[in-house]
């Protein structure tokens, strides 16, 4: 029998947001490891984060591979909330959408486009700083101008400490985050087809505890920044 | 018993050109014992005695297995009670008063035909693709108890069988998504002994039909299983995901 | 015309056998010059649609509904038959023969009958290569049950959906020619006339049921597998589309009419709520086996109930008739479906019913429960179990062996069976008559069949529990495509037959006007009302129990309210666009046509013989007295009617029955 396909699949789509979603979740428990290294231990923060921005490896084979995955998930997030928008021209005129889906299920694209936003606000915060200063400046070497000290922590103290506002927006867009990852942890591994009566509650039940505990990482992280330091 | 007086909100369109529009109607003295249908009859039966056109629904069987009946009615697939079809709802789920809404089962590779009838042969396209087992007609197979099937893969796949073909996982989910009604016919094959040296080439050309046919994507709310009148379960998009997965491997 | 079965000479073992091997073949590249029309896609046009489109010939399906997959057969929950012994209880070919025969209660043709048994045991081959998810034990084997009125387990079954999953076999295999052009499918289409041309049926005239457009089809056979026509009686267990008019347009078309009396009559459907009922819902047999069927013993506290001063389970057992264990000592509450039917009749008419409408009667767990629930307590060892206990422990195994039905009934009725008994009461499910067919399912009119229950062949004048799904299939897979190619051998240089004829234009010319007739009738009641009367007619008249002159009063009756049918009934819309009301209107002119040929059938066999009861008819005196009492002398014969321009003049063609192989016998249940 012959394939009919035409472009990628309904499945294959939806198995490259599970891909790439998986990375992104893995990024996330990986920069939350790091970033928490800033409360306990302001040295190690500052060797770890020296490490991620100069390693080759990290900054030419993960950090676009990141950047891919961020894209990528964002351009067929979007094109497929218009396609999946598109199948249905006519809509109903009632539509009792919390009778058999979470709200986050069904609001991907509201939480997406909210971490979406809060990326911008974090590549302005952080990203675009670090690119300027390693690649347009040509400093690569990770201390604070004038001293012998790295400026990672400094940087990341700078942010939060004065600033009530940016702490009140990242607690948000972490609540956001959370919703988001509430649905898409265990609807990657639907979409890429795993599903056991045996497993499939485990997974459910280690998603939420990811989805909560990871964001709440972040915004810990956060609020101890704008506590400890002082104004 | 109790008697209701019921406010009726229902699509009207004359044919698949006219644009369609929701029109208000009354019922009064409905009981609470008639099935949902009944309710439709007694309004039908009204409109006809006042020199009016009918309501046109599909519906068969009336007893929740043929798949031909297909109201959104207040916003949910068959109505507001889980595992039923709108032909086994019944009117004591309604109270005296209520307005309730009715409308066709949306989706684009769903055309309207006539007020609430839609055209669901896109269904029937998909199984044509590959929902089938090649074997002649002749009898002339093997015994039928020569291959042992466990009981466990036989009772899944009989669970995934119970697909009625009413569309409810298309009308309602978000997406109009056919992926229950397509996972549920590949599982049961996939399950079974005598499916399993076409399932990949199957999950291939179901899926390809199921995309082609304009029905949107899976983005696993899970609406569809728990609308599903047969409660058809989503594990069944899960093994459709593998087929096809593994099939595009090969 | 001298009615003749064609039924092979020989043995019965080997007639089918011998037959088969001298019948002639059509060669597989003159195939491809053939074309067949097959209306009605359940297990008989849906299986014969895909074994003839897979053989190579050209087929066209018809069916009224959106999509095959929905024919009535998809609502058969309990099983389908197959001598297969792999229970190693002693069932054989020759036994399903038999208790299909006797089942009948002598009135079916001995030769069909066996050929049915013999290929019975290839349906389930067929079915599990298909991909027929049928039950299985933990060995992984299939697994059986028994039905009514054997004792073998021979019934195979795919939970409670068995037609389902039967059809979505046959569906399937469609499907699979459908995609390779040899099945052209015309969904939403219902046939309107049969044509005739030169003495041979050449084509259909249908109506595309989506634009009301009226097509032309030709070809060189009609098959109709369209089903039966319970729904003479407006209430029955059949789909709402249900209808006669495919046979019965081949009946005014000279195919004859046979049996039209025999109508199965199930004791255990859901009762009538109200005026506005519009169909019934069967609860599988299996319930008997462990309910206990009553009434209240005294009109007061019927009364008391209806009033809802009074419980059923308020009732004490002294103030309970159990009637069948009354009346039936020796079978109880598993006498056969028609005696069960008429003993509900019969209290209900003497005031005794338990509902609103009168029509009902308790069909009680009550002590199954505490007798699995004694049962359970031993195996557990709980010697000092409560009766409350006792109770919880029986639920259990009830709701093991009936859960599905249970929660059916509860969303239905709204109440909980486990605690107050069920009430049931008999409803009409199948029809045994049909348009007569010889041997070769072939009518009176050459190159025209009928297959499965369109048919009247097989089940006589009563049908065995799990039998109809199996006579669809294997008239539809394994009788028609060899029975179809000995006829169609003679077509191979015909070619395509245009529909340019004039008996083409004549009979469309004939559709057009009704239709056109109809809708522009502008009269004062709708469709259902006429619907409704002749149910009532047909239900009180011609129903479970039936006498000479309720029968001469229904004819009368029909034929009135057919006139006022005529003069007075309105159909909103148009002819040529989507319009069930004119949809239904052309079936119920049919059934009021029908309802006549059945009343004036059931006048002419003055006998009772399975789902045919005749008051005039039974015993008198001994342990038998008032039972139905056939009369194989004046009756063994099968009633074709022939169509002479009116119901009522109707001609009565006989074709006896021989048995050969079977000795006859009157049943007895007491």
């Amino acid at each position: 029998m012959s394939s009919k396909k035409q472009g990628l699949s309904s499945i294959g789509k939806k198995v490259i947001m599970a891909l790439t979603g998986f990375f992104l979740m893995f990024f996330l428990l990986q920069h939350l490891s790091i970033n928490l290294l800033s409360v306990f231990n302001a040295d190690s923060f500052n060797e770890v984060s020296h490490f991620m921005g100069t390693n080759p490896l990290v900054q030419w084979v993960l950090q676009p591979v990141l950047i891919f995955s961020v894209v990528f998930h964002f351009v067929w997030g979007m094109k497929l909330e218009y396609e999946n928008n598109q199948a249905r021209n006519v809509k109903y005129a009632k539509y009792n959408g919390g009778a058999n889906a979470s709200w986050m299920s069904r609001n991907m694209i509201i939480s997406g486009l909210a971490v979406l936003a809060f990326l911008a606000l974090h590549f302005y915060d952080f990203w675009i700083p670090e690119i300027n200063t390693k690649y347009v400046i040509g400093d690569t070497s990770g201390l604070i101008e004038g001293t012998e000290n790295f400026r990672y922590h400094e940087e990341l103290v700078h942010k939060f400490a004065h600033q009530p506002w940016r702490v009140f927006l990242y607690v948000l867009s972490f609540v956001m985050l959370s919703l988001h990852l509430l649905h898409g942890f265990q609807s990657s591994f639907q979409s890429v087809g795993f599903n056991h009566t045996k497993y499939t509650p485990v997974i459910k039940m280690l998603g939420n505890i990811f989805a909560i505990a990871i964001p709440l990482g972040f915004i810990f992280i956060a609020i101890y920044h704008y506590n400890v330091h002082p104004h | 018993m109790s008697e209701m007086n019921l406010t009726l909100k229902i699509w009207r369109q004359k044919n698949a050109a006219d644009k369609g529009k929701m029109v208000d109607y009354k019922v009064n003295s409905i009981s609470e014992h008639m099935s949902f249908l009944e309710m439709m009859d007694v309004l039908n039966e009204q409109l006809i005695n006042s020199g009016d056109d009918p309501v046109a629904f599909d519906h068969d069987c009336r007893e929740g297995i043929c798949g031909s009946c297909s109201m959104f009615i207040n916003g949910e697939a068959h109505g507001p009670v889980k595992g039923t079809t709108t032909c086994q709802l019944h009117m004591r789920s309604f109270k005296d008063g209520d307005t309730i809404y009715i409308e066709p089962f949306r989706a684009n590779a769903f055309p309207v035909i006539k007020d609430l009838v839609v055209n669901r042969s896109s269904f029937d396209r998909i199984q044509q693709s590959g929902g089938f087992i090649s074997v002649n007609t002749s009898g002339n197979t093997q015994d039928a108890n020569a291959t042992a099937i466990p009981k466990h893969d036989a009772d899944l796949a009989m669970d995934a069988a119970a697909c009625i073909g009413c569309g409810a996982c298309v009308a309602t989910c978000k997406n109009s998504s056919a992926m229950l009604f397509v996972g549920a016919k590949i599982s049961q094959y996939a399950l079974l002994p005598q499916g399993q040296v076409e399932a990949k080439d199957r999950a291939q050309n179901m899926v390809a039909q199921m995309d082609a046919e304009g029905f949107g994507n899976c983005t696993n709310t899970g609406a569809c299983e728990v609308e599903c009148p047969k409660g058809i379960s989503i594990s069944n998009i899960a093994r459709m995901n593998r087929e096809y997965l593994s099939g595009s491997l090969k | 015309m001298a009615l003749n079965g064609k039924i092979p000479a020989g043995p019965i073992k080997d007639k089918w056998t011998s037959y088969k091997d001298h019948l002639n073949l059509v060669n597989p590249a003159n195939k491809r010059n053939i074309d067949i029309i097959i209306v009605g896609t359940g297990l008989a046009g849906g299986s014969a649609a895909a074994t003839l489109a897979e053989q190579g010939y050209n087929v066209k399906a018809f069916c009224y509904q959106d999509s095959p997959r929905r024919a009535h057969s998809i609502a058969a929950q309990g099983g389908i038959n197959a001598a297969k012994n792999y229970q190693g209880d002693g069932d054989s070919t020759y036994r399903l023969f038999y208790d299909t025969v006797k089942g009948g209660d002598y009135r079916s043709r001995e030769a069909n009958v066996h050929r049915l048994a013999e290929v019975s045991a290839n349906i389930i081959d067929q079915c599990v290569a298909q991909g027929v998810p049928f039950a299985r034990d933990y060995g992984g084997l299939l697994d059986n049950r028994s039905f009514g009125g054997v004792l073998v387990s021979r019934t195979f079954y795919a939970k409670g959906q068995t037609g389902q999953q039967l059809l979505l076999g046959a569906y399937s295999a469609m499907n699979r020619q459908i995609a390779r052009g040899k099945i052209t499918m015309y969904n939403r289409h219902e046939m309107l006339d049969v044509v005739v041309v030169d003495g041979k049926a050449r084509g259909i005239i249908a109506r595309n049921l989506v634009t009301g457009e009226i097509e032309r089809h030709s070809a060189h056979a009609v098959v109709l597998g369209t089903g039966g026509y319970g729904n003479v009686f407006f209430l029955s267990t059949n789909a709402m589309g249900s209808n006669v008019s495919a046979g019965w347009k081949a009946h005014k078309r000279g195919a004859y009419f046979a049996n039209p009396c025999y109508t199965q009559i199930h004791p255990t459907c859901i009762p009538r709520s109200g005026d506005y009922q519009s169909k019934l819902t069967l609860m599988s047999e299996s319930l008997r086996n462990d309910g206990r069927i009553w009434v209240p013993a005294k009109l007061e506290d019927v009364a008391a109930i209806k009033a809802g001063k009074l419980k059923a389970t308020q009732i004490a057992e002294e103030d309970r008739d159990y009637y069948l264990e009354r009346r039936y000592p020796a079978f109880g509450n598993l006498v056969p479906r028609d005696v069960a039917s008429r003993a509900a009749k019969e209290r209900c008419d003497a005031g005794y019913g338990v509902n609103a409408t009168g029509e009902a009667v308790y069909l009680d767990f009550a002590s199954a429960i505490l007798r699995y629930g004694r049962e359970q307590a031993l195996l557990k060892g709980e010697s000092s179990a409560t009766d409350a206990r006792l109770k919880e422990l029986g639920k259990e195994i009830v709701k093991a062996k009936y859960g599905n039905l249970f929660d059916m009934y509860k969303q239905i009725a709204a109440e909980n069976p486990y605690e107050t008994p069920m009430m049931i009461y008999p409803a009409v499910h199948y029809t045994m008559g049909g348009v007569w067919v010889d041997y070769n399912l072939m009518t009176t009119i050459p190159g025209c069949y009928a297959i499965g229950e369109a048919n009247f062949s097989e089940h006589g004048a009563n049908r065995l529990g799990a039998s109809a799904l199996m006579q669809g299939l294997a008239d539809g897979y394994f009788v028609l495509p060899y029975t179809i190619a000995d006829y169609l051998s003679h077509d191979i240089r015909t070619g395509t037959i245009p529909t340019t004829l004039p008996e083409f234009d004549a009979a469309e010319k004939e559709v057009k006007e009704r239709l056109e007739g109809l809708v522009n009738n502008k009269g004062i009641h709708s469709v259902d009302y006429y619907h409704k009367q002749l149910g009532n007619i047909m239900w009180n008249k011609c129903g479970m129990s039936r006498n000479e002159k309720g029968l001469k009063e229904a004819i009368e009756e029909i034929a009135a309210l057919r006139e006022d049918f005529w003069k007075n009934v309105s159909v909103p819309g148009g002819a040529y666009e989507l319009n069930p009301e004119l949809e239904k209107a052309g079936r119920v002119a049919d059934f009021l046509e029908l309802g006549e040929l059945f009343a004036k059938d059931a006048l002419d066999r003055n006998e009772s013989c399975g789902g045919h009861f005749r008051e005039e008819s039974v015993e008198v005196g001994g342990p038998q007295d008032g039972e139905a009492l056939r009369d194989d002398e004046n009756y063994a014969y099968v009633a074709a009617w022939e169509y002479k321009g009116k119901p009522s003049e109707a001609v009565l063609h006989k074709e006896q029955l021989d048995f050969n192989d079977i000795k006859l016998t009157q049943r007895s249940y007491k």
